[in-house]
């Protein structure tokens, strides 16, 4: 299936990227984030990690649908 | 207009609602740029955020600092893109009947946004290099 990524601050610059579609085997967040981190060298652990899908904080068991839009949120320093 | 917003421009010097004849206090915070971080003497700094989710996320933080703190109105607003050292990054304004009420509200306000709103700050030092900062870890929402 389909879904779209975003990609923001350092996830974006280590991709190179602030989106992309992507056709994926899984609906399962935990394995993308790994399958991803893997593929570009994400630094950052997955315990650091908060996933969102279509703009709402969800739970890391939370299952895909295509056309989904998912962003892997990295630890927050706003203030 | 909502109670949590991100500028491109200066934050407002005043607080974006009416404050009610009820409130007997209105604390104000500004979190400003610093011009030094964990050793290092930052030059200048830049945010940025994932506005659609930052918005809603500073929407809830407010809504739960009224009810949890009997707050009469508050209030937030962060500043994105590049600034300079002295320069207001945030600022949150709480009103209440109060003080104990007001000072507890703003503490709660400031401190959930700095854990939970996905805004990120990426510094540049006096040496030329730059950074994201990692200094927060997620609330568990």
């Amino acid at each position: 299936m389909k879904i779209h990524i975003q990609y923001f601050a350092m996830l974006a610059e280590q991709r190179g990227l602030d989106d992309e579609w992507l056709t994926v085997e899984t609906a399962n967040l935990v394995t993308l984030y790994e399958m991803l981190a893997a593929r570009h060298g994400f630094p950052l652990s997955r315990a650091t990690i908060r996933p969102a899908v279509n703009d709402a904080f969800c739970a890391w068991a939370h299952p895909l649908q295509c056309g989904d839009r998912v962003v892997f949120v990295p630890p927050v320093s706003g203030g | 207009m909502s109670a949590f917003r991100l500028l491109d421009e200066a934050l407002p010097d005043h607080a974006p609602f009416d404050v009610p004849v009820a409130a007997g206090a209105v604390v104000t915070f500004d979190g400003r740029v610093r011009d030094h971080n964990e050793g290092k003497t930052v030059q200048r700094l830049a945010y940025s955020a994932y506005a659609a989710l930052a918005l809603s996320e500073g929407e809830t933080i407010i809504a739960e600092a009224l009810a949890k703190f009997a707050l009469s109105a508050a209030a937030c607003c962060h500043r994105l893109g590049d600034l300079a050292l002295g320069e207001a990054a945030v600022r949150v304004w709480a009103a209440a009947a109060h003080r104990e009420e007001a000072f507890a509200g703003c503490r709660y306000i400031i401190d959930e946004v700095k854990a939970r709103v996905p805004i990120w700050k990426k510094e540049t030092y006096a040496d030329g290099q730059s950074a994201w900062v990692l200094c927060t870890h997620h609330g568990s929402g």
